[in-house]
């Protein structure tokens, strides 16, 4: 019964987006108060409805409903009630509703918080994210009912399990915070839709999509981040990002958002880069919707990949294609009109921004050229091709380091005049100070590395100082310190951080692979890993083996790690824990592989110098993005917006 | 200069700057492009033995041999067609299984493919598509292939 009824929430869902469509757009058009007036009650309904869906599938999960053919697949009497919880998003149907929630969410936190927005502005950005959820509203009704009963003659007595690698923490709450940055686009695009339909696009609209986008950036950011822990934990394999098509399918719409924030920062504080920002804009939410579409179709091969449904597949390539189609047919349309006519010199903060996004640009096309080649080939019926990590490594770090020089310069440009000449000193102090430390560093703690290395950590250091001089300068000087400076400031760190840490993982990681039996060490440079011994161990749904291996550094005992081999009894698979001691400089990581006969093991020994900062600096990015968003200058009201566009027009 | 050739250097440089990427980036591109070969394609075509090419098929049952106390292990990888021997060294990953796909990367050495890395998915029901479609015309004889899944 209440699968039924989440499943009629779902229905009823559909026809309150479609009148959320429908009312928001051609309300808008017809300047009609009545029409717009009924656009937040079916926010609000849509909200309900797929609450009540999403809730109704939980209840499913919790309370063992086996006859639900998704709950069955998904599900087991053995699997803890977290893990029951976090299953509804742990295969195709569940994930899509899912998405159709988070989509709700953000729509209603729209509707709350755009009353200061003109009212028919408001009604087309609600009227646009109706189109959207429409769209995945009838996805998932159509191919993808995560309600669908068993037949009566059917149903198991139990269910086939949660994917084992499934179960973790980090994987449970990984989807949802990726999928709020992937939808957070969705309010971007459709802020940039309706101010194309508006025919109005000043500052005013930059500063009101700005925290928007910020915010659906960080939670992107975080999501990204925790796939990458998991996968580094999880799946046993050592390393924090493998070029997998789904992890780029994430990475470029992170890109492009990433540059998105950046022109925007421009539109609103200057009145440029107006059609580049809607561009971009459309551009963001195309590469989440181009990613759903990799994932759901199962097109790429890859570790994410569900079991392929060409009907999927299809469904939503059309829908995508309508979505980018309508999109960029109105920006064509209406992008002429929006000629920017202040000018900047190619020294100033405009154009170090701009350089900024031409990098992100490039960077994006490598991501993109190195994830979908294969399936252009396949398209013209060539050979089946892949395109090798290595696409990807040789090309991404030039790029990056490019950018962090652009930012650790930029930071010290003035708008519109950069006056660079004044800052040379500040410049090429920072530039000091970061070749004197990531010198000492790189040559007293690791020795002579790759070159690239030696550049990322000194660049990684630029960054960091380079961001530093403003917030220090105003400090001194006793003025305001905003949350928008100090917010940029940490994500810039961030930055710096990542580069850091992302230079010195790949250039002094040290890996082996052996064969190890009990009472015998494997050694890598001063440290050693030896195997002491193997006991079983037995968790509520898997049996399986714990090693216990003593680290040594120059011969003497640090630590004792744990990994452990899993057979999940269900799914009868076979799962890698691996054991992970974090240290503030390096993870000492050690993984088993399997039995080799004879009593020893194959075991994968790894360590990994300032891995664990890679996703601190995705915090730092996502805390320095929240204190950016909630700066107050966004909490303006309506009154305040036409004094704040005439001092602007003054400016430019 | 006046703010239009200003503005026109600048394009061109943007130009210059991205049509170099893009040249450099496509002569990258096809130095780390990995062909896919099934076995009857490696039987029909031997890839040059410098050629480091993606190896699919299914994982032939009872085909997977390791050296006691080693890292090394050999087995016979085939499409119902052909087969061809593949000899690696290092971990497998958790997910493979006689009777199921696989994917490997490496170089043939003589008859033999010496695999640097061996790729099988997470999910047992998924077959790479690239494997689906080298199976779609040789459908597995009955008793082969199917995933029985015995577990390991």
């Amino acid at each position: 019964m209440i699968p039924e009824l989440g499943q009629f929430a779902l229905i009823l869902a559909l026809v309150l987006c479609g009148a959320q469509a429908v009312f928001g757009l051609v309300g808008a058009h017809l300047r009609d108060e009545r029409w717009q007036s009924v656009v937040r009650p079916a926010v609000a309904g849509q909200f309900v409805l797929v609450s009540t869906a999403i809730a109704a599938l939980v209840h499913a999960f919790v309370s063992f409903d086996f006859s639900v053919t998704y709950v069955a697949s998904n599900s087991n009497s053995a699997l803890p009630t977290f893990y029951r919880v976090a299953a509804v998003w742990g295969a195709h149907e569940g994930s899509m509703l899912l998405w159709i929630w988070i989509i709700s969410v953000w729509t209603l936190a729209v509707a709350v918080f755009s009353r200061h927005l003109p009212p028919t502005f408001a009604s087309r950005v609600m009227g646009v994210l109706g189109i959207v959820s429409f769209g995945f509203v009838l996805f998932t009704l159509a191919t993808s009912n995560p309600f669908d009963r068993l037949p009566l003659d059917q149903i198991p007595a139990d269910g086939r399990d949660l994917n084992p690698v499934l179960q973790d923490p980090a994987l449970a709450i990984h989807p949802p915070l990726l999928y709020v940055g992937y939808v957070g686009f969705a309010v971007a695009f459709s802020f940039a839709c309706a101010a194309m339909l508006e025919g109005k696009f000043d500052q005013a609209w930059a500063r009101w999509t700005r925290p928007w986008t910020t915010l659906a950036w960080c939670f992107l950011s975080v999501g990204i981040a925790l796939g990458s822990w998991w996968a580094y934990y999880e799946l046993g394999w050592g390393g924090y990002w493998f070029w997998d098509p789904v992890e780029n399918a994430s990475f470029m719409p992170w890109l492009i958002g990433t540059a998105l924030i950046h022109s925007l920062a421009v539109t609103e504080k200057r009145g440029l880069f107006k059609s580049w920002t809607l561009l971009l804009a459309i551009l963001a939410f195309s590469m989440s919707l181009l990613g759903t579409f990799l994932v759901r179709s199962g097109v790429l091969t890859s570790v994410h990949s569900f079991a392929a449904d060409p009907t999927r597949g299809m469904f939503i390539l059309g829908f995508v294609g309508v979505v980018i189609t309508a999109a960029l047919s109105l920006y064509a349309w209406r992008a002429r009109e929006l000629r920017s006519t202040a000018g900047f010199e190619g020294t100033s903060r405009d154009a170090f921004l701009l350089y900024n996004n031409i990098f992100l640009i490039i960077a994006t096309v490598i991501v993109f050229i190195g994830t979908l080649a294969p399936l252009v080939n396949d398209a013209f019926g060539l050979r089946t091709i892949s395109v090798g990590e290595k696409w990807f490594t040789q090309m991404f770090p030039p790029v990056f380091l490019a950018l962090s020089a652009v930012v650790a310069i930029g930071l010290h440009a003035a708008w519109k005049r950069g006056r660079l000449a004044d800052s040379r000193s500040r410049i090429l102090l920072g530039f000091g100070i970061a070749s004197a430390l990531g010198l000492t560093l790189i040559y007293g703690a690791y020795g002579p590395g790759k070159g690239m290395s030696v550049v990322g950590v000194v660049f990684g250091l630029w960054v960091i100082v380079s961001s530093l001089f403003d917030p220090v300068d105003r400090w001194r000087r006793k003025l305001s310190l905003p949350r928008a400076i100090v917010g940029m400031t940490i994500a810039h760190i961030g930055l710096g951080v990542g580069v850091i840490a992302v230079s010195t993982v790949e250039s002094y990681t040290v890996e082996r692979d052996i064969a190890l039996g009990p009472g015998e060490t494997a050694t890598l440079g001063r440290y050693a890993y030896r195997f002491d011994k193997l006991e079983p161990v037995e968790g509520p749904n898997y049996d399986g083996v714990r090693a216990q291996i003593t680290v040594l550094r120059d011969g003497k005992p640090i630590t004792i790690l744990h990994p452990e081999k899993r057979n999940y009894w269900v799914q009868r698979s076979t799962m890698t824990e691996a054991g992970i001691e974090s240290r503030w400089n390096m993870d000492l990581f050690v993984a088993l592989g399997e039995d080799l006969g004879g009593g020893r093991w194959s075991i994968r020994a790894q360590l990994r110098p300032l891995i664990d900062y890679v996703w601190l600096a995705a915090a730092l990015m996502a805390l320095g993005g929240i204190l950016a968003a909630t700066d107050r200058r966004y909490r303006t009201r309506v009154e305040e917006e036409a004094g704040a566009r005439s001092a602007v027009a003054e400016a430019t | 200069m006046t703010a239009r050739q200003k503005r026109l250097f600048m394009v061109a440089g943007i130009v210059a700057g991205v049509g170099a990427a893009a040249a450099l980036a496509l002569t990258a591109l096809r130095d780390n492009v990995m062909l896919f070969y099934a076995p009857s394609e490696i039987a029909a075509n031997m890839p040059a033995s410098n050629e480091r090419f993606r190896l699919g098929g299914m994982v032939e049952k009872g085909s997977l041999k390791k050296t006691t106390g080693t890292l090394d292990v050999r087995f016979y990888v085939t499409d119902y067609k052909k087969t061809v021997e593949v000899q690696y060294s290092g971990i497998l990953p958790d997910l493979f299984r006689e009777g199921q796909g696989v994917v490997a990367h490496g170089r043939m050495q003589g008859n033999v493919f010496v695999a640097d890395q061996i790729l099988a998915k997470h999910d047992e029901k998924y077959m790479p598509p690239e494997v689906a479609r080298a199976l779609k015309d040789n459908p597995p004889p009955p008793n082969m292939g199917q995933n029985t899944d015995e577990g390991t």
